[in-house]
């Protein structure tokens, strides 16, 4: 069940306009994730990407969302203010429609977790032109048992594989181990 | 594991198409950090002073920075050496944007190329994955359009893309290298790509960067991030603008060009405009500038947006920063509106911002002499605007004149003879310069205009404020918070400086005080370009967030290699005396060493001369600059002293300790 908990909701403001398309976000993302600890950057597996069309005049910073195990039935495209953004390019999720999200080289999905045991995300930390702020805010919510990271990491490799192969494949490993 | 580094370079040889990822020795990054510390290595040991810039045997190499892809701020220069045509001398020009981070996240610190292609191709990183490609379709093809139709034809909008446009391919002595917003601009390091038939550098990388010791080093990250918000909130005051920030100059973001305007000069460096600024001029180009910037942009990795979007009524949208804002408009007398349309044409041939618009004004300036004739300009419009345009085309396509032009001013007035030399007057070694004349000698720019082997002032200077300021409550107020002096020293030196009097220039600083100054504001300058760290954020500004007190603890903590600053200072004279050797080798020599005549009114040669002698023994060198053999053995480089030996640069018992001496001669 279910239990009504006061919770902080953040919420990260994006505004494009002020975005000078440095990729800061993106370095401090992959370094605040990298186990240890800031060990090693790689923007290839930021949760954040900014989505870079200099001459096009297009800089949309989006984070990663859900895992999605296909891709939507249709598409989108948006044009505003007469820029043509690429297709999906507002969308969040790490999807098979696409390469963002995913880590480079196991593949497995990518999800922002607003870098949690952190004032604020390092994303808004280091986004000094402000493209990318954080507001907080108090809000009363049903709370769902909080999936763990690795849990989710296994339900995408569940989605894949299918549960029996993922079951084997952990039982081999045990066994090596 | 390798730290900071990738600890590979790629080695290509265009001749045979061979591709090698080949690892490097960690004792030469020690020595020689990275970027342009191991690029001078690599050009020492294989690249002798016989090889030509167009040889196949050149090296073009393009140096990531060892921090460059780490999280340090505004860490992201690409530093591009060869041999240069238009100077002959080891030549190295630094750019930032997005291609250096890239290339470490690829798994390379740098790419060297040997050899020439017999068609013109590309070079394809995409991680491990490296391919020589057909560039057939892209021949004549624009900087910035080849690189978009490169990542579009490899379906990798992510990539970065280094190329040059019809300067390079025709091998015009300035042309650039571009990439994004940012470009290899000085030494024509796009002459020497294009003679190697290589349009482009295409990278991708998805790999990690390690660092040596996080916490310590993220640590200073934010200690830097903290101050360059300080430093934004709190300009320097006293000085103009443009020299209160931090940043490459802020081109893009300001609107008063008064000072620019009226003490750069305009043509081909020849007239002063002293009230050209005015209201009607101001709001006209600020119209200008506003409705043509889309946007300010940074670096990868960098809060400061020096550069912008800049997009010309009817033309493509290009990417600018610094300086080139004004180059064209005031080589032409012409105004702002002119200057951005033009720049959107140079950047697509590739060109030097700054040598090309002084190219064309010197061929107009020889015109109106009557050294070249209408012979020399068939069709040329008689416009000024539509002249310089023309110009740039016969350049770029060396047709007609334009093939002489191309060679830049000191080589062009050479062929053209005629009394033609003496209108290539703003050179030093034999490459153009700030379109800037002043009127008394200042010994600290002396020596660096002199000295300098970057060949371009904005390269050397930095640090120490360009004059004193005026009253003794404002210069307290400065060093109040200069941390960053490497000694104490420097307050003093200072805060004693005046406007007038005894303590003011030319005599004061004293020659002494003046070879400390320069010193350390080239050792600045030199580290940051073997680290790969933009001048914007280091050794340019008045006051930077990087300096002598925590870069050795950035090298350590990153790279893992154990420094300090005598350790740090050390290594970079090491280098800087290895970019020193590779041109004495060439025939550099004192003679070589002086700025444009011009520069200056009032000269003092005797102080001049005192002032030389003086560096040159504070940095080790002989009387004829040439670094001596005991300086090079106390850096370990005591194979370029048996070199130079061998070549006879240096003779066996010149500058030997007079222990040694006697028994050499007995030995003889």
């Amino acid at each position: 069940m279910a239990e009504k908990k006061k919770k902080t909701i953040k919420t990260i403001k994006i505004n494009v306009d002020k975005c000078n398309g440095c990729r800061a976000c993106e370095l401090i993302c992959s370094a605040f994730h990298a186990a240890p600890k800031y060990s090693s950057n790689n923007p290839a597996r930021s949760r954040i990407r900014v989505i870079r069309e200099p001459l096009s005049d297009i800089y949309v910073p989006v984070y990663a969302g859900e895992y999605a195990v296909a891709e939507c039935a249709g598409r989108d495209k948006y044009t505003i203010d007469g820029k043509e953004y690429d297709e999906c390019a507002f969308c969040r999720a790490s999807c098979p429609s696409r390469g963002e999200f995913k880590e480079p080289d196991s593949g497995l999905p990518l999800k922002c977790d607003m870098c949690e045991g952190e004032e604020e995300p390092l994303c808004v930390k280091w986004c000094t032109v402000d493209a990318l702020t954080c507001e907080e805010r108090e809000e009363e919510v049903e709370e769902d048992v909080k999936m763990e990271d690795i849990e989710i990491g296994m339900a995408s490799m569940v989605d894949r594989y299918g549960l029996q192969k993922v079951m084997d494949t952990v039982a081999r490993m045990s066994k090596k181990a | 594991m390798r730290y900071a580094e990738t600890g590979f370079n790629l080695e290509i040889d265009l001749t045979r198409g061979n591709i090698e990822r080949v690892a490097t020795d960690p004792k030469d990054t020690e020595l020689y950090l990275g970027g342009l510390g191991t690029n001078a290595k690599i050009i020492w040991d294989r690249v002798p002073p016989e090889v030509e810039p167009f040889s196949p045997d050149n090296l073009l190499i393009f140096g990531a920075g060892l921090l460059c892809g780490t999280p340090a701020t505004g860490c992201n220069r690409t530093i591009v050496t060869t041999i240069s045509p238009q100077t002959k001398l080891m030549a190295f020009s630094m750019m930032g944007g997005f291609f250096a981070p890239e290339l470490k996240y690829a798994g390379y610190d740098k790419v060297i190329f040997r050899g020439k292609s017999p068609d013109l191709v590309y070079l394809w990183i995409n991680n491990d994955k490296v391919e020589i490609r057909d560039a057939s379709h892209l021949k004549g093809k624009g900087a910035v359009e080849t690189a978009e139709i490169i990542k579009k034809e490899l379906k990798e909008p992510k990539a970065q893309v280094a190329a040059i446009g019809l300067a390079g391919e025709n091998r015009v002595f300035f042309a650039s290298v571009e990439q994004g917003r940012s470009s290899a601009s000085r030494g024509g390091m796009g002459a020497v790509m294009g003679d190697k038939g290589l349009k482009a550098i295409v990278v991708r990388g998805t790999k990690d960067i390690n660092l040596a010791r996080p916490a310590e080093f993220m640590e200073l990250c934010n200690d830097v991030m903290e101050y360059i918000k300080f430093r934004n909130d709190n300009p320097i005051p006293g000085v103009m603008p443009i020299l209160a920030g931090l940043g490459s100059p802020q081109e893009m973001k300001v609107h008063d060009e008064k000072w620019h305007t009226e003490n750069f000069m305009w043509g081909n460096s020849r007239t002063r405009r002293k009230d050209f600024w005015n209201k009607e001029i101001a709001a006209e180009w600020m119209n200008t500038m506003d409705g043509m910037r889309k946007r300010l942009i940074s670096c990868y990795n960098c809060p400061m947006t020096c550069g912008a979007t800049i997009q010309p009524p009817g033309l493509p949208t290009y990417m600018m920063k610094c300086f080139t804002k004004l180059t064209y408009t005031m080589a032409a007398m012409s105004d702002l509106e002119f200057g951005l349309g033009i720049a959107q044409s140079a950047t697509e041939y590739g060109v030097d911002g700054f040598s090309a618009p002084q190219v064309m004004a010197f061929a107009l300036e020889l015109y109106e002499a009557g050294i070249l004739t209408d012979e020399d300009f068939p069709g040329m419009p008689s416009d000024n605007n539509g002249r310089f345009y023309w110009l740039l085309d016969r350049i770029v396509r060396r047709e007609g004149i334009g093939d002489i032009l191309a060679n830049g001013t000191y080589w062009a007035a050479k062929e053209i003879g005629n009394g033609a030399e003496a209108y290539a007057h703003n050179n030093i070694k034999k490459h153009e310069q700030l379109p800037l004349k002043l009127s008394m000698l200042n010994p600290i720019y002396f020596l660096m205009y002199c000295t300098g082997e970057k060949i371009n002032i904005t390269q050397i200077e930095g640090q120490f404020p360009q004059a004193p300021f005026a009253t003794k409550e404002e210069r307290e107020e400065f060093v109040k918070d200069w941390f960053q002096v490497p000694d104490e020293k420097f307050k003093q030196i200072f805060l004693d400086w005046e406007f007038r009097g005894e303590k003011s220039l030319p005599l004061y600083p004293t020659v002494q005080m003046c070879c400390d100054i320069v010193d350390w504001q080239e050792r600045m300058h030199y580290i940051d370009d073997a680290l790969g760290m933009c001048a914007g954020l280091s050794s340019f500004p008045l006051k930077p967030p990087y300096h002598i007190h925590n870069y050795p603890k950035f090298i350590s903590s990153g790279a893992g290699i154990d420094m300090d600053e005598a350790k740090l200072t050390q290594a970079a004279k090491r280098y800087r005396t290895l970019v020193r050797a590779n041109n004495i080798r060439r025939g550099l020599r004192r003679k070589d060493e002086k700025p444009p005549e011009d520069h200056w009114k009032k000269r003092f040669p005797e102080l001049e001369k005192e002032l030389l002698d003086t560096y040159y023994k504070f940095k080790g060198w002989n009387d004829q600059g040439i670094p001596t053999k005991e300086s090079l053995h106390e850096l370990g480089l005591d194979f370029v002293s048996e070199d130079f030996v061998k070549r006879g640069i240096l003779t066996d018992s010149q500058e030997a300790s007079p222990k040694e001496t006697p028994s050499k001669k007995e030995k003889e």
